[in-house]
């Protein structure tokens, strides 16, 4: 039993990782209907980002308390790949936006293969280790929940809540939500539509990085091609909540964090990721658009 | 309007001054961490970082006179092209077709066929081997891919991104059967073709009733599982060590190219030892497997099955409402499209006399599908170009030794590969989102057969 909690809390973690990137492909394919593939490679950068305001902030001031680093390490990479990711929209994605489906699709898979070798080219190809940032431990009985844990969990429901009240309660989420639905309309009654796609694209990006650091705090290690595993598990998250719906895109992240650290658990490490993809195929065979996402309305 | 169009006019100017020093501090914040800081592990093995302003600097510069010059020369340029070619009432595809134009596909067949000897006779034989191995074979497996590819994504619609996987079940059923039983190339060619034909069914059956997007995802995630399974399934697979030692393929068993054989194909011609005849043999082999991808895509478009697939790429209800099976049509498109991806596979694996599953990663579907999609989906001829211009040009990169002169001989063109490669992608699709070629022939017509353009072809919802 306590070995089950155990990878019970593990597998949470790991989720709420993955829901966190989770839902930058969500709402990108929500707001403009495409895959942005390179959404993956945001986080890795949301990593780097991270990492190296790591090195500055700890060789300039020795003693800097672990909060204000992490707080630091997070507000630098939110605000790096929102940047990116914005220029990322507007010079491969806007111009493609009113061509045809595979366009900008093909675009977003080149600017993954361009991220991840701008990094590869830029800071090398080899693994980066850093020390462990946080490294105290919690016993209840026999568990064992170390603080990264926690904070990793603290931070994703922070974030959630703010990003559920920023798209249910805000003028923005309005202006989001109705260009969701129908975008010419939404131009028509006066929303921006096209400020409205840059934030969304900024918002994603910042939740991705935010995701980012947090691996790099869990692992202690960051390289290059850490976006596209965590990348496509994160989309998987997002198709099997049902692309498009954001709690679909939470509810998808906990439960792919949650098969792949309970298989590793009671079956084989080596298939995981089988086992998580297989989970994908199965639910889509019956629900073809996601545990929670919306019956697709066939038009003429 | 119109005057502020043209280049040089002071308002273009200042805009395109405003607009590259906007692009400049962008580009600085963006790349303040990445390129202005480097971090690397010291003699210690720790992380340690050190700055690179120059660089920075370099990267910043570019990016303004970048967004300058498009801003205030290449834009104004392109719009006024375009207004005089909407003026001038040409239409975009028109009849007059030069010399070249006209017979492009018969002086391309010709040129492939007489390319080795050509080679061969230029560059001598121990230099033909990286023109006939590095760039024929090459790029003549990637547009079998990408044709075989094409059947499922530019026929039919479906949206396939793990294409890689029948490729990579092409190539494990003939490295397998061919090491563990000894069956001969000849052998396994169809039977690999038929294998992965019927990965393709099984994978199909099941997920073929899925839409768009999220046919998508599912058939990457069989892309990864394959590959999974054959890393983990070290008992036959050997796990990422790999298959090695695969048997050469023979010329249809009448003379091998295994050296110490009776039947050698070198000494029965009385020639002197060199791979290079082996090379020039899978050249033609490939060849030959291209022509028939694209002589069985042709002949299936006149007929009721791949009319059937373009039907449902065009309007999926309107061919459920005329009585056609969608789920079969689906199937046999993505089977047939799995077939070649297995006969490309099985050369594959001959020809490298060595698999692991390295080369079946995602990028490769990733590669595979931007050709597809660059060279105008569903053109074959476009296809080809594109296969030539994004492999051709990234094994052309390998060969830029001179490029050490100017950059220092630190620089190492092979780690810039994938990079230009990724930027190709983009800057192509930006310009010609159809692909290179922008007409499609028509199969059904009424009296003459008119080129269309590329955008009046639907690309299906999958």
């Amino acid at each position: 039993m306590e070995y089950f909690i155990q990878q019970l809390i593990n597998g949470l973690t790991l989720g709420s990782i993955y829901g966190l990137v989770a839902i930058g492909y969500t709402m990108v394919y929500g707001i403009i209907g495409m895959i942005n593939f390179a959404h993956g490679d945001i986080f890795m950068l949301g990593g780097f980002a991270a990492l190296i305001v790591f090195l500055i902030a700890t060789s300039f001031f020795a003693g800097i308390p672990i909060a204000l680093l992490l707080l630091l390490m997070l507000l630098v990479g939110m605000l790096m790949t929102g940047l990116w990711n914005w220029t990322i929209e507007r010079v491969a994605y806007r111009p493609l936006r009113g061509s045809f489906r595979l366009a900008p699709l093909i675009t977003a898979i080149g600017m993954s293969i361009v991220l991840s070798n701008f990094i590869q080219v830029t800071q090398g190809p080899r693994n980066k280790p850093i020390p462990p940032l946080v490294t105290d431990v919690f016993h209840i009985g026999d568990i064992t929940i170390s603080l990264k844990q926690v904070l990793i969990v603290i931070i994703t429901a922070v974030l959630l809540f703010a990003f559920w009240y920023i798209v249910n309660k805000t003028p923005l989420g309005r202006a989001q939500r109705a260009t969701e639905q129908d975008r010419k309309m939404a131009a028509l009654l006066g929303v921006d539509v096209d400020r409205t796609i840059s934030i969304t694209f900024i918002m994603g990006a910042a939740l991705a990085a935010v995701a980012g650091a947090m691996y790099l705090m869990y692992y202690g290690v960051a390289s290059f091609n850490d976006g596209f595993i965590p990348g496509v598990k994160a989309f998987t998250a997002a198709v099997l909540g049902g692309i498009g719906s954001l709690p679909g895109a939470v509810f998808g992240g906990l439960l792919i964090g949650l098969i792949e650290s309970l298989w590793s658990a009671y079956f084989s490490i080596a298939y995981k990721d089988v086992a998580t993809f297989a989970i994908l195929a199965f639910v889509l065979i019956f629900k073809p658009t996601g545990i929670l996402g919306r019956p697709e309305v066939e038009k003429v | 309007m119109t005057a502020s169009t043209e280049t040089g006019h002071p308002n273009v100017l200042a805009k395109a001054v405003r607009e590259g020093l906007f692009a400049g501090v962008i580009a600085f914040f963006m790349f303040l961490l990445f390129v202005g800081i480097e971090t690397y592990q010291d003699i210690n093995n720790t992380l340690v970082w050190r700055t690179r302003w120059g660089l920075l600097a370099v990267f910043v510069a570019v990016a303004a006179v970048g967004r300058f010059l498009t801003v205030g020369f290449i834009k104004p340029h392109i719009d006024r092209r375009k207004l005089a070619k909407a003026k001038s009432g040409v239409l975009e595809i028109s009849e007059n077709k030069s010399f070249f134009h006209r017979h492009f596909l018969k002086i391309a067949l010709i040129f492939l066929v007489l390319y080795p000897f050509l080679s061969l006779m230029i560059v001598g034989k121990q230099g033909s081997l990286k023109y006939v191995d590095n760039f024929g074979i090459q790029i003549l497996i990637y547009v079998m891919l990408a044709w075989g590819l094409n059947i499922v994504v530019g026929l039919a619609g479906l949206l396939d991104l793990g294409y890689v996987a029948f490729y990579a079940v092409g190539a494990y059923s003939y490295a397998l059967l061919s090491s563990y039983f000894g069956f001969s190339f000849w052998l396994l060619l169809p039977m690999s073709g038929i294998l992965a034909a019927l990965w393709g069914i099984i994978l199909g059956f099941p997920v073929l009733r899925l839409r768009g997007d999220y046919l998508a995802i599912v058939t990457l995630a069989f892309g990864e599982i394959i590959r999974l399974v054959l890393i983990n399934w070290t008992d036959v697979t050997k796990g990422t060590f790999g298959i090695s030692g695969i048997a050469k393929a023979s010329f249809f068993g009448i003379w091998s190219f295994d050296s110490g054989t009776t039947n050698n194909f070198v000494k029965a011609w009385g020639l002197s030892a060199s791979s290079v005849y082996y090379k020039v043999f899978l050249f033609y082999v490939i060849l030959a497997l291209c022509m028939l991808t694209a002589y069985v895509t042709i002949r299936l478009r006149r007929m009721p099955i791949g009319r059937a697939w373009e039907a449902l790429r065009e309007d999926e209800i309107a061919c459920r409402s005329l009585g056609i099976n969608t789920v079969t049509t689906k199937l046999t498109a993505f089977a047939t499209g799995a077939m070649f991806g297995g006969f490309a596979g099985a050369f594959f694996a001959t020809r490298q006399g060595f698999v692991s599953p390295e080369s079946f990663v995602f990028l490769e579907s990733a590669v595979i599908l931007a050709i597809v999609v660059l060279g105008g989906m569903g053109s074959l001829t476009g296809i080809a170009i594109a296969a030539v211009v994004m492999v051709g040009g990234t094994e052309v990169l390998r060969e830029m030794a001179f490029l050490k002169v100017v950059f220092g001989p630190d620089f190492t063109p092979e780690l810039y590969r994938m990079l230009l490669f990724g930027l190709a992608m983009i800057i192509v699709m930006l310009f010609k989102p159809r692909g290179f070629v922008g007409s499609r022939e028509p199969t059904a017509f009424l009296k003459e057969r008119k080129a269309v353009s590329g955008s009046f072809t639907k690309e299906g919802h999958g």
